[in-house]
């Protein structure tokens, strides 16, 4: 009788979510509110966390809650320190979020809005959790080494030095397309651009104030720091109201980009306390903050959704990106569903904190769902706006025309009405000069979440909560671009200093400016040439972090299925097999597409000599003849890039592959790196904290 | 309920680490002390080598 009525719930929060799901799917024609997509995702999560998180947790994983783990075993009172898992919970949270999860559907909805809800929550319950869950999992009971590191340990030197470069690229790749939507949401709107650079004085005062007024008031400090920012939202209004003062703010995109290539070269070489870890505060309390209030107002005033489910781009014509629906929606929404990355936290920083292996199924498996959510979250933030909206918004002057008449015409043709009236008053509305063409993908989710909040809080300040939205973005944006760099900066040195180990001393100056300025040029490039890109640039530069992130994911999943098998659980190794497989079929069909495809607008190559082409006819503009060296140029380096990160990711299964089979045929591989059982001594008792 | 209050705002302050010293000294009462090897650090000190150790490494994501 218990037994049922233990069951009982679960039985209707399964039917529930099959109800929601299929009103998803199944709906044509008709507007659906937000709120089946929400109640949809909560009982997929729910039944995932309670079926097969804890049968990951006892079955497969075999979490042992007597084990003590590294943070009680190795406490030094600093960063291994056995902490309460709620506040490991916000720790990992904090890490893995970032902008990710919000620009990913946005891009993705060009697909209608089923795609990518779909592979939300799916690649999510799938893929993102179990990866992030196994790897904190492996890295806890190795005294919580890197990714890297397990790498090398567990498969061998091939898999370490593969792990290692696929880090540092994606980071590149990854620094390079986040500037670029900073740079984007900026150009020639005085409001934002002094809303975002009053971000860094304000990370500045609060770094003199934590450092020197108060030191180690981290409350304090950042109390401060979020008021002022909200002051220099409200204040940008008056900057964009005054002739002289706007001039000194409105800009080119090119500009922007060399004032963001200044700010990370100066984020990299100054010390932490001034600017990094001060604007790292800020950007998690406005994180945390705008999430709740998204989920609070989606919840509480259920928007409709406009987007169609499915639209007529799935064959691959879509103007805010090419490509197929197949690979390319699950190559564009990466974090959210599965991101690599996150498998860099979850080995190596959350470990040192975690008190008990009995929270690695809330922590690892849990903060991914909640990363998915906030994917959710996007995706019904940009399909809440007229579909017409959404593509004037983030479709390129290349696709659509520089002209507003054009590019409503053109729109308006693909069946999605919108009119230039519509888009000024919208503009007037957000406190902008115009919206078309403002790729990247935050401006359209600020102004659907400014319309969210606008119907909660009032349309008259409409204007507010778009920068409010905009500032929200870029603030974590460039928290993810300084700490990218620096990281990036470490890693450099600590590859030179294998050849000359001065290069390695992470103080010494020559190396610090050498090594940050090779990093800066590296996702300065890229950004340069996203900006001069007449067709947005993101275009080209999201596929490529897609295709990196996932190659990043794949790594960690073949580390994680070669130490299940070495392990003697090949039973159940398709746990991680399953979504590794899956990736290395969509990476590779993407990676394929982009380098052979003879759509100028999927293939690199085809790009390529079709402007080369073009130039050698004389058929280009001056102004785009003048560009198109550097454009072919990048065109065919990016081809390259992607055989270059193909060829790693296979190299990696390869190796894996080996481990597993040598494993299986009883020959001699790399012993298991796992530390030895010793007993936890740890009471649980937090009420002494 | 002014229990739940304190709970939260101790959450609050471990999450941010405005505890972060008091933790220490609570450590270091436990395994350090009366050891010269290791001596007691001050605030503003342990703050500095905190922040500066928290930001080595990938802290940060997409």
């Amino acid at each position: 009788m218990t037994q049922l009525l233990k069951i009982i719930p679960w039985l209707l929060i399964a039917l529930l979510g099959a109800f929601a799901l299929s009103a998803i799917a199944v709906n044509r024609g008709e507007n659906i509110s937000a709120l089946w997509f929400i109640t949809a995702a909560l009982c997929v999560y729910a039944l995932a966390y309670r079926f097969y998180a804890a049968w990951l947790a006892a079955t497969v994983l075999v979490i042992d809650e007597t084990r003590a783990t590294p943070a009680e075993r190795l406490d030094n009172g600093r960063d291994f320190i056995p902490t309460h898992k709620w506040i490991v919970f916000g720790h990992h949270f904090a890490a893995i979020a970032g902008p990710g999860p919000l620009v990913g559907p946005t891009l993705a909805a060009q697909f209608g809005y089923l795609p990518g809800t779909l592979w939300i929550i799916l690649g999510a319950v799938i893929g993102g959790c179990v990866q992030d869950m196994v790897i904190l999992f492996l890295s806890t009971r190795r005294n919580a080494r890197s990714l890297g590191q397990m790498a090398r340990d567990e498969l061998g030197p091939l898999g370490g030095t593969a792990a290692l470069i696929g880090t540092f690229t994606i980071m590149i790749i990854l620094i390079a397309v986040l500037g670029l939507v900073v740079v984007n949401a900026m150009k020639h709107s005085p409001w934002a651009t002094f809303t975002v650079s009053a971000t860094i004085p304000i990370a500045i005062i609060v770094g003199v104030y934590m450092r020197y007024l108060r030191p180690g008031q981290v409350m304090e400090g950042s109390l401060i720091g979020v008021v002022l920012l909200l002051l220099s939202v409200v204040a940008g209004r008056f900057i964009d109201a005054n002739e002289t003062l706007r001039l000194v703010f409105d800009r080119e995109g090119l500009t922007l980009a060399w004032w963001v290539m200044a700010y990370g070269f100066a984020a990299a070489i100054l010390p932490v306390w001034l600017l990094l870890a001060p604007r790292d505060y800020l950007s998690t309390y406005m994180k945390a903050g705008t999430i709740t209030l998204l989920a609070v107002a989606i919840i509480t005033l259920q928007p409709t959704i406009k987007m169609p489910a499915i639209t007529p781009f799935i064959d691959g014509t879509g103007p805010i990106f090419g490509g197929k629906l197949f690979p390319f929606v699950f190559i564009t929404i990466a974090c959210g569903a599965i991101s690599g990355f996150h498998a860099l936290i979850a080995s190596g920083t959350t470990p040192k904190l975690l008190s008990n292996e009995r929270d690695i199924r809330m922590i690892g498996y849990g903060g991914m769902l909640l990363e998915s959510f906030v994917a959710i979250m996007a995706m019904i933030a940009a399909t809440v706006l007229e579909p017409g909206v959404f593509f004037a918004i983030n479709s390129g002057v290349g696709v659509v025309g520089a002209d507003a008449a054009t590019a409503v015409a053109k729109i308006s043709s693909w069946g999605y009405p919108v009119t230039v009236e519509h888009m000024q008053l919208l503009a007037k509305q957000m406190g902008e000069e115009s919206l078309f063409a403002r790729t990247g993908g935050a401006p359209s989710l600020a102004v659907g979440m400014a319309s969210i909040f606008g119907s909660a809080f009032g349309e008259s300040l409409l204007a507010l909560w778009y920068h409010f939205a905009i500032m929200f973005e870029a603030i974590f944006i460039l928290t993810t671009l300084d700490a990218g760099t620096r990281v990036g900066r470490f890693m450099l040195q600590d590859i030179l200093g294998n050849i000359w180990p001065k290069m390695g001393e992470t103080s010494w100056t020559p190396s610090v400016i050498l090594t940050s300025a090779l990093v800066v040029s590296g996702w300065g490039y890229f950004l340069y040439i996203g900006v001069i890109d007449p067709n947005g640039g993101v275009n080209i530069l999201w596929p490529l972090f897609g295709i990196a992130n996932q190659m990043l994911a794949a790594i960690a999943l073949c580390v994680a299925t070669g130490i299940l098998i070495k392990s003697g659980k090949q039973k159940y190794a398709w746990v991680t097999g399953l979504p590794l497989t899956w990736l290395i079929i969509i990476t590779s069909t993407a990676a394929y597409q982009k380098i052979t495809s003879t759509d100028i607008r999927i293939g690199f190559f085809a790009a390529a000599n079709d402007l080369s082409d073009k130039l050698a006819a004389g058929s280009l503009s001056v102004e785009k003849a003048h560009i198109a060296p550097q454009l072919i140029f990048n065109l065919q380096f990016d081809a390259w890039l992607t055989v270059f990160f193909i060829s790693l990711l296979w190299l990696i299964v390869f190796d894996m592959l080996r481990v597993a089979v040598r494993t299986l045929n009883g020959q001699p591989v790399l012993p298991l790196t796992e530390s030895p059982h010793s007993p936890s001594r740890l009471v649980e008792d937090w009420v002494r904290d | 309920m002014p229990n739940c209050f304190k709970k939260a705002w101790r959450l609050l302050r471990r999450l941010s680490g405005d505890d972060a010293y008091e933790q220490y000294l609570s450590h270091y009462a436990l395994k350090h002390s009366g050891n010269d090897e290791h001596p007691l650090l001050s605030k503003a000190e342990f703050f500095k080598q905190w922040q500066d150790e928290k930001w080595n490494g990938i802290k940060r994501c997409c």
